[in-house]
Parts: C-alpha cells; sequence; structure tokens
C-alpha cells in the first residue's frame, strides 16, 4: 500500500523511529500502539527478519525485526527496545526497533521521493524520504514490509 | 438500499429454511406420509418462497413456484395420485427451485435454464390427475399480490363441495401505514371463490371525531369456496398482527353478525362478541406482534380442525449476526486464557490447597469452562439440512450414472459447529457421488447377486466422546481390492513386491492420483480422487477411514471434532520451545529403551515396536529449530498415526501435560507456517504453535511419484469436486 493519496497539501503525521543506525518512519494511521519488547516464539521456517509471534491481548501477531529487514544487522537485544504495533489492511504486525524518537508533523511536498536504490529490499519498502534537522528519515510503505515477509515463507 | 438489501437477505435465509421444509416434507411423502399436515406443510413452503419472491419480482422464480404450488394444491386436494413417478418430479422441483432461489440470490439469471423442462413434468402431472380444470395461464411472473382473474369459478364448478365461510376482515391502522390495501387483499379472496362483501361503516365516527389517520372502516365477506380455510387465512398472511380477522365456517345459518369489537389496539384483548357461541368457530384475531418478516408461516394457520395441541410449535429461536457470536466466542477464548494465566500465577505462589484464593480460582476455572461450552454450543448447528441437501445428490447422481439409489439417513440431530458443518458438504458430496457411482451396482448386477435393485446408501451422525462420527455406507459389491492393487502398482504408488494388507489396500483410495473407474465419468473420476476428502477433513482437525467388505458394500467413518475453536493438546517441549501436539494424532508415549533405536546412515533414525520399525522423526529439525548447546538428548517419543505414511514416531524433548487449548489462528496477521497448523496462548500469556503432526512426518519422506510432496502442505486445503 501506498501512504495515503495527498488530499491537500496539510500536513502528515509520522512516527519516527531509530533502528540498525538509521531512521524509519512510519504513517502515524497504522500505528496501533507502541510496547515494551517481551520475549516472542519463534517461528519454523522464517526469514530472518521475523522474530515470531507474540500474544496481544490474545491475538498472534508476528514480529518483524525491521533492521534485519531492510538487510542491517539483527536488532542487538536489549531490554530497552521497543515494539511498534502496526495495521497494515486486515492484518496486525510488530516491528522491532530501537527506540522510538518523535512524532513528525511534515507537510506532504516536504517527502521526497526516493532515490533510485540498487537493493530491491530498500526500493520496494521505502516510499520516499524526509530531509530533518539531524539528517533524513525513510518512510517505510509497511504492506511492502510485511508481504516480503510472507512471501518467502509460502 | 442497504434497508431493500436487508430484507432480500432475509428472504433468501428464509427461503433456505423453508427448502429445507419442503425438502424434508418431500421426503416423508416420499416415505409414504401423505397426511395432511405434511402435504400441507409442503404447500406453505412452495407458497411462501412464491409471495416472497413476488415482493422482490424475482419473476422467474414466482412463475415456477407458480406452477409447482398449483400441482402441490392440487395434491392437497387429492387430484393427483402421488405415486413414485410424482413424488420424483415433486422432488425434483424442489430442487430446481431451490436452484432458482440461489440463482436469484447470486443474480446469476442464466441458471434458471431448463425451467421448462421441470414445467413439463409439472403439466405432466397436473394432466394425470385432472384434466385441463386447473389450467393456470402463465402469468409471466407478474403473480404476487395483484388480483389474477382466473377464465372459470371454483366456486360454483362444484357447488357440493363448496363451503360457505364468513371473513370479518377489520384493518388497523398499520396495515395502511405498511401500504397494503384491502381493495387488493378481497380481490386476491375473490380468486379462491364466488364472494359477496359488505362494508362495515359501524365504527365510522362522525366528521368532528373523525381523525384521517385512523382505520374505520371493516368488511364482512362471506366467500363460498372450496379452498380450506387455511388458504383463506393465507391471504392474510402478509396482514398479519395488522388487522382483526376472523374466519369462520357458516355451517349452520347462524345469522352473521359484523365484528363489533374496537378497532383500537389496546381494546382488542376484550372478548370478541358471541365468539363462544359457534362451535367451529376459529379466532384468527392476532396479537400485536408483528411479522417477524414477510416469509413467516405461522404454525396455527395450519388446516382446521386441528386442536392447538396437536401442531408441534417450533421451539423459539433468535436469529443472531454471526459476527457477534464470534466475538463472544473470542472473549470468551481471552477468558480461559486469562483464567489459566491466573490459575498459574496462584499455583506459582504454592499456598495450601484449601486457601480461600485457590477454591475460588477453582470456581473460577468451572466457571469459565461453563461459559465456553454454552457459548460453543451457540455455534453449533444439526447436521440435518446437510445431510438433506444430500438426497438430491443421491438422486442426481443415480440419475445420471442409470442406477436405482435411495438415501437413508440416521443421527440429522446431532450438532456440530457450524464451520464443520459448511466445510463438510463439499466432501460430503464427493463421497456421495463416489459411493452411487462407484460403490453401487447397477439394478441388473444387484438382482444377479440376489439384492434389491435399488441401492441403499445409509448416512448417519453419532457423538462420540467429543467427536462426531459420520459413517456413509453403501450396500455395494465392496472394494475390487485386486483391481486397485494393480491400478497401485501400474501408477507406481506402491512398490512392485510389496504385500499389504486388506486395510492398506483400502487406504490407497486416499492416495492422490488413485482412481479406480475404468472410464472418466461425469461424476467422479476426473482424477480427483479421496485424498481431497481426506484434505479437506484433515483441515477440520478430524480423519476419514474406510472399511469394505465384498458384496456387501463399503463403509467410510469420518471422525470430526465438535468445535474448532479449542482442541485437546499434549503440551510438549522441543528444542526449549513449548509447543502443542494434537492429541487426536497421538496412538501412545514411548520412552525407548536403549536397543529400540536404530540409525540408519547418518541421519535416519528407526523405531523397532512390537516387531516392526517405524520411522522416527526429529521434530526439532523438522522445524529447523537448533537445540540449545549442552541441551540434553529428547528422551521421548510419540507415536502418531499419519495419512499418507503410516505410523511414525515423534521425538520430543519432553511431555508435560494434556490440555485443552484455544486455537487461535496464524494466518490472520502472518500466513502459513509449514508444519504448524495454528497457534495457541498458554498461561504464561506465551504463544505455543501447535503441530501439524501429518506435515512434520511427511517431511522426511521423499515425495511419491505424482505426489505434489510433503513440503508444501496447505495445498488441496480448498476442496475440488469432480
Amino acid at each position: 500500500m501506498q501512504s495515503p493519496e495527498p488530499t491537500t497539501a496539510a500536513d502528515v503525521e509520522f512516527v519516527t523511529f531509530f533502528t540498525g543506525g538509521q531512521s524509519f518512519s512510519i504513517d502515524i494511521t497504522q500505528v496501533r500502539e507502541i510496547r515494551r519488547w517481551s520475549a516472542v516464539t519463534p517461528l519454523p521456517h522464517a526469514p530472518a527478519e521475523v522474530l515470531g509471534v507474540m500474544n496481544l491481548r490474545g491475538s498472534v501477531i508476528p514480529i518483524f525485526d525491521l533492521a534485519a529487514r531492510f538487510g542491517l544487522a539483527r536488532t542487538p537485544h536489549n531490554s530497552r527496545n521497543v515494539v511498534v504495533i502496526a495495521a497494515h489492511e486486515s492484518q496486525t504486525v510488530g516491528l522491532l526497533v530501537e527506540s522510538v524518537s518523535e512524532i513528525l508533523s511534515v507537510s506532504r511536498d516536504r517527502i521526497q521521493e526516493t532515490p533510485d536504490l540498487r537493493s530491491d529490499n530498500s526500493r520496494q519498502s521505502i516510499t520516499g524520504v524526509i530531509m530533518v534537522e539531524d539528517g533524513m528519515t525513510r518512510v517505510i510503505d509497511l504492506g511492502a514490509v510485511i508481504q516480503l515477509g510472507n512471501r518467502t515463507v509460502q | 438500499m442497504s434497508a431493500q438489501n436487508s430484507i432480500r437477505d432475509m428472504f433468501f435465509e428464509e427461503s433456505e429454511e423453508l427448502l429445507e421444509a419442503l425438502s424434508e416434507g418431500l421426503s416423508q411423502m416420499a416415505a409414504g406420509d401423505h397426511g395432511d399436515e405434511t402435504v400441507n406443510a409442503v404447500f406453505r413452503a412452495v407458497h411462501s418462497i412464491k409471495g416472497g419472491a413476488g415482493a422482490f419480482k424475482l419473476g422467474a422464480l414466482v412463475a415456477f413456484a407458480h406452477r409447482f404450488e398449483t400441482v402441490l394444491d392440487d395434491v392437497r386436494g387429492h387430484k393427483i395420485v402421488l405415486d413414485a413417478e410424482a413424488i420424483r418430479t415433486l422432488q425434483r422441483s424442489a430442487d430446481h427451485l431451490a436452484d432458482l432461489v440461489e440463482a436469484a440470490r447470486t443474480g446469476a439469471d442464466g441458471a434458471a435454464g431448463g425451467t421448462a423442462a421441470f414445467l413439463s413434468a409439472l403439466d405432466a402431472c397436473l394432466g394425470g390427475g385432472k384434466a385441463g380444470v386447473d389450467t393456470v395461464e402463465d402469468d409471466g411472473g407478474n403473480f404476487g399480490f395483484a388480483a389474477v382473474k382466473l377464465d372459470f369459478d371454483l366456486g360454483t364448478e362444484d357447488g357440493a363441495n363448496g363451503q360457505e365461510y364468513l371473513i370479518a376482515f377489520r384493518p388497523l391502522q398499520g396495515l395502511y401505514a405498511n401500504g397494503h390495501d384491502p381493495a387488493l387483499l378481497i380481490a386476491t379472496l375473490a380468486d379462491l371463490g364466488t364472494l359477496t362483501v359488505e362494508l362495515d361503516l359501524s365504527q365510522l365516527p362522525d366528521l368532528a371525531g373523525f381523525d384521517p389517520g385512523k382505520s374505520y372502516l371493516g368488511w364482512s365477506i362471506r366467500l363460498v369456496t372450496e379452498q380450506s380455510e387455511t388458504a383463506i387465512a393465507e391471504v392474510f398472511e402478509f396482514a398479519e398482527g395488522l388487522c382483526h380477522l376472523e374466519i369462520r365456517r357458516a355451517a349452520t345459518e347462524v345469522p352473521f353478525q359484523p365484528d363489533q369489537s374496537d378497532a383500537i389496539p389496546g381494546r382488542q384483548k376484550a372478548p370478541v362478541a358471541g365468539a363462544n357461541q359457534i362451535p367451529e368457530r376459529r379466532s384468527v384475531v392476532r396479537a400485536q406482534q408483528p411479522a417477524r418478516s414477510p416469509l413467516s408461516t405461522p404454525d396455527d394457520a395450519a388446516d382446521g380442525g386441528q386442536t392447538p395441541g396437536d401442531s408441534k410449535s417450533p421451539k423459539p429461536t433468535l436469529r443472531v449476526d454471526l459476527d457477534r457470536v464470534d466475538r463472544l466466542i473470542n472473549t470468551v477464548g481471552e477468558l480461559i486464557i486469562n483464567q489459566s494465566i491466573i490459575a498459574q500465577r496462584v499455583q506459582d505462589l504454592r499456598l495450601a490447597t484449601d486457601a480461600d484464593v485457590v477454591t475460588h480460582v477453582e470456581d473460577y476455572r468451572l466457571l469459565a469452562r461453563d461459559i465456553q461450552e454454552a457459548v460453543m454450543a451457540i455455534r453449533a448447528q444439526p447436521v440435518k439440512p446437510l445431510f438433506q441437501r444430500m438426497s438430491r445428490i443421491v438422486r442426481e447422481a443415480a440419475d445420471s450414472t442409470g442406477k436405482s439409489a435411495r438415501l437413508v439417513t440416521h443421527g440429522e440431530g446431532a450438532e456440530v459447529d457450524k464451520t464443520v458443518v459448511e466445510r463438510l458438504a463439499d466432501p460430503l458430496t464427493h463421497m456421495i457421488r463416489n459411493a452411487v457411482d462407484h460403490g453401487l451396482e447397477l439394478p441388473a448386477d444387484r438382482i444377479a447377486a440376489g439384492k434389491d435393485p435399488t441401492g441403499t446408501i445409509h448416512l448417519s451422525a453419532a457423538h462420540r466422546s467429543g467427536s462426531v462420527i459420520i459413517t456413509l455406507r453403501d450396500d455395494g459389491a465392496g472394494l475390487n481390492r485386486t483391481k486397485m492393487l494393480e491400478i497401485a502398482r501400474r501408477k507406481n504408488l506402491i512398490s512392485e513386491d510389496a504385500d499389504p494388507s486388506d486395510a492398506e489396500i483400502d487406504a490407497l483410495l486416499f492416495l492422490p492420483g488413485f482412481s479406480t473407474a475404468a472410464t472418466i465419468s461425469s461424476l467422479s473420476g476426473r482424477g480427483v480422487g479421496l485424498d481431497v476428502v481426506r484434505n479437506a477433513v484433515a483441515a477440520l482437525g478430524g480423519r476419514v477411514s474406510i472399511a469394505s467388505t465384498p458384496g456387501q458394500g463399503t463403509e467410510f467413518t469420518i471422525s470430526l471434532p465438535l468445535t474448532l475453536a479449542v482442541l485437546d493438546g499434549m503440551v510438549v517441549s522441543v528444542a526449549g520451545q513449548v509447543m502443542v501436539i494434537p492429541i487426536s494424532a497421538i496412538l501412545e508415549t514411548i520412552r525407548p529403551g536403549p536397543n529400540e533405536t536404530h540409525m540408519v546412515g547418518t541421519a535416519d533414525m528407526l523405531l523397532s515396536i512390537r516387531g516392526t520399525f517405524i520411522p522416527m522423526v526429529d521434530v526439532a529439525r523438522a522445524l529447523g529449530f537448533a537445540r540449545p548447546p549442552g541441551h540434553p538428548e529428547p528422551q521421548t517419543l510419540l507415536l502418531v498415526e499419519t495419512e499418507n505414511q503410516g505410523q511414525c514416531a515423534l521425538i520430543v524433548d519432553r511431555v508435560f501435560d494434556q490440555r485443552q487449548v484455544v486455537i487461535k489462528a496464524l494466518d490472520t496477521n502472518y500466513g502459513a507456517v509449514p508444519g504448524v497448523s495454528a497457534a495457541t496462548v498458554l498461561g504464561d500469556g506465551q504463544i505455543a504453535l501447535i503441530l501439524d503432526p501429518d506435515a512434520i512426518a511427511n517431511n522426511r519422506v521423499l515425495p511419491l511419484p505424482g505426489h505434489r510432496g510433503g513440503a508444501k502442505l496447505n495445498e488441496g486445503k480448498s476442496l475440488a469436486v469432480a
């Protein structure tokens, strides 16, 4: 899913987080909650970025290691890690990140198209980049992130 | 728009029930019950479908239902002799009516093909019974509530049978509010016979007290007709609760008193003047309950002369949106998990067993189980509608194979989870077709074998310790094991020199790509074998088995869980992970002695048990989990029966206990995982995977030729029926 079509040039809000030394952001409307890391149940034959499944009030939700998903080193174990619970269509998933930084409110025209990237993974899963004070943040396409994860399973 | 749609949905829902009633009534008639009550029930079902269809302008459906109804009406009037042929025509017409309803529901009007053939069959029925009297013109599907003029007068046709009825009809306000027109109702009555109508103005106030929104008019109607009182009551069916209505037979010349009761709803409980003086009077005044829907067919509209106690009134039921039930079931699932978490915590406290909190927690556990059982029962449905559908399949299969067959069902009252009932329809259809096509012999062969030329297929359901057992038995020739073995060898499904037992040969039927039919018939033998049936049943957590006696027939047994929401599982640990294996798959737990396991090469292991060797599968390895370093070698084997590979021993680290677990789907938020059928939440809040022993056992086995192989476990879960 692409990020929603601009209806106006009004502000869009992103939750930005930090993992694997990089800053990523996700449309705030997709974020359900942010939880502390708790142990997951690993799944057999799962790709490296799928850490396992977690119990979220009775629902079984898969947890993706976002850094591993983008080919970075797996997020090291740390009790300060957090899980961003996000929804894409009818699916609810968790993204393991090192820390959540801020809520970023930008106007749509500040989202730049992703320059040509060489890695397939990154090209398909990053819809744009936003310039911020101390660098840039990558806007991720949640649908692509979790779909690729599934594809390697099936 | 959406209101219209929801009424439409309701119509189709009710049609489903009516079609069921129709099919049930017809099978009773086929069994020799030609009682008025049965025939009436059948007639009413068709009539109500016609009425509802008319309201939605479903022309094709109305036209056919109308003709069908005409024939049934003659059956009711004993004008048609109900021989086997007539019953068959009626049953096929009912099947076609079901098709038309389905076509109307999906909007696929093309499916209405073949109507003409059914119509002429029905007409043949009519013609045989009573020459042309009841020939009804094709009214182009506009039959509904408009007055249909008939060319002849039923009332005068046979004056001796004409019964005079006195009808007092006084609409309430609601009748007009709902858009009914008394004139149309009276016009419809006129179709039943000769009519004399008197307007009753007695309730009309003077102009000062006149409220134009109120209903003041009433009619006294004198009707001479051959039709029953029920037929008259049916005219007012849709005005039920919206009018004061009295229908009585003018048995003697009782002076007819127009109903004097008040038109104001609040006062209608007052006894109607003169009500008790006329013995045959039947009051059809109904309370202010709005009709449930346009299609309700009240039982009390049954034929006159029935005491109320005679007619069995259906248990009151409540129609609930399935989503709400499922939400409730989910929440109860949470409750159960929450209960086990609390119980675990309390246990960890190591309190005295008589401590207050321990007893309360135990009470909580019992209450939670009670709630769970009650909630599961909401989803449970009798298998009856499913079984009824199968009689049609038998009929059609018998027709197209030139065989003669009947279906006998038992235990239709057995209840199973709604999803199980739904998902069982396809495999059962396939099996029934197989039974007729491959199981039963041709009538000539049956006679030669000294059997009844009509084959019998028994379909039964029964509850047995937490599962439901569905048995399908035919009295055909039984399996031809020599031929099956030959085919299996030719198709390379078993090795040349294997010498399988009878049971093993029978089980060959379930192998993919196995089909014994020499020619491909229109019914089965398109290469889709019983393996799809087995997969479908396995997907429901059940299993199929087969038994056959040459010359006497074949019996399939399907064992299914009562519910898909919970499962009895064995809690084990594998490579440090807690997992659940369905109890239904486990034959026994084994702690092998030092000389009972044998390595073959470097990777494969065999277990020697009771003189045979069976393969051992390391679950951890099959799932790709590495044992943590220093982890003790696994000690425990679980002997499981697999669908394709016979018995197999699964190696696990430890067995904890057995418990009921709540099944949580993995594919809602993720996807299918090889070797795992679902997940559950344990007492500590952690998720445990529920393993699919079959898949795990198959993972290690090289795919058989023509077999799509073990790794893609979830193929074939959707069922294609040949």
